[in-house]
């Protein structure tokens, strides 16, 4: 299995929606955040919700997010607070592509 | 007291709106499905409320004696660190499906667990999850201002460490590892485990110190 995003790089959450099971929470979608590992695969829920197998398995990452940046002004929280949330490797793209451009699902 | 009476009746009436016959095709499907399993000899109603009862009487005991495992021996920790699965399964306790990682608190990183899509919890080490930690208040307010949920529950985090909020958000779930309290070196693994309260392990609050620990081991 070869990984698709290295800890350490920065991911951006696929903004849009899609109906169904989805495990990526809204307040992410669109936001930028750093690879932390790899934590393995899993069968896609979304498919699993549905009855189907959910395979082949999805990578499923750790991601670290800034809360200040997901939550601009009302956090109450210090400038280096985070938030770690596991994101499946369809809900992930590379950074370097401009937020204008975010694909869609 | 007319008002304090008309208070009761309001919740009797809710109580009994609870209890109402099943009116969900789910509901249905799992009546027909239990006595169905009974009928054939599959399962005992005594087996199933067996397992109700464990499930409800499941308290955060295992999750307690991992963590003071870990306090005590710093390889088990790096095992458990490493594979959290693994580590407790050699403690003789189950955790079939999802994978389970622990995070372990420092001097510098506080880590505080939710669930903002639903209520995912590590009930086989936990038991069942508390009441606040399902609701829409804790799930939306423990990320978007945690240090504010954190006062709310007594914890108050230095403004130089950093508060890691860990969304529960698919197929992993959760176990912090709480800071070891100071006051307890040379402390049996037996002892800590007194220490290693449930809220602690979600990472709303620290481990009990000595001084609030209420146990007769002192």
């Amino acid at each position: 299995m070869t990984d698709l995003f290295a800890p350490g790089m920065t991911v951006r959450v696929k903004a849009g929606e899609t109906p169904g099971h989805v495990r990526t929470p809204y307040y992410l979608r669109g936001q930028t955040g750093q690879v932390q590992r790899l934590l393995g695969t899993f069968p896609n829920p979304e498919d699993c919700a549905v009855h189907k197998s959910g395979l082949p398995a999805k990578r499923l990452y750790q991601v670290l997010f800034p809360v200040h940046a997901v939550f601009p002004g009302q956090a109450v929280a210090a400038a280096d607070d985070t938030i770690l949330a596991d994101i499946y490797e369809h809900w992930l793209e590379p950074a370097t592509v401009d937020a204008g451009e975010t694909t869609a699902l | 007291m007319t008002t304090a009476h008309r208070h009761d009746r309001t919740h009797a009436h809710a109580a009994t709106a609870d209890h109402a016959p099943p009116g969900h095709e789910w509901e249905f499907l799992e009546i027909a499905l239990r006595e169905l399993l009974i009928e054939k000899r599959v399962l005992t109603a005594a087996a199933i409320q067996a397992r109700i009862d464990a499930v409800e009487g499941a308290t955060p005991i295992q999750g307690s004696r991992v963590v003071a495992r870990a306090w005590v021996d710093p390889a088990y920790k790096a095992r458990l660190l490493a594979d959290g699965n693994a580590a407790v399964a050699e403690l003789g306790y189950g955790f079939d499906g999802p994978k389970l990682v622990a995070l372990e608190n420092t001097p510098a990183r506080h880590h505080m667990v939710v669930c903002t899509l639903c209520s995912c919890y590590p009930k086989p080490l936990l038991g069942l999850s508390p009441a606040w930690y399902k609701s829409r208040e804790y799930r939306s307010r423990a990320v978007s201002e945690p240090r504010a949920v954190l006062a709310e529950f007594g914890t108050v985090l230095p403004e130089d460490v950093e508060l890691r909020v860990v969304d529960s958000t698919a197929d992993c779930r959760y176990l912090i590892i709480p800071l070891r309290p100071v006051g307890t070196e040379g402390w049996t693994e037996t002892r800590l485990v007194d220490l290693v309260t449930r809220d602690s392990m979600i990472g709303v609050a620290p481990a009990r110190t000595p001084q609030t620990d209420h146990g007769t081991d002192v």
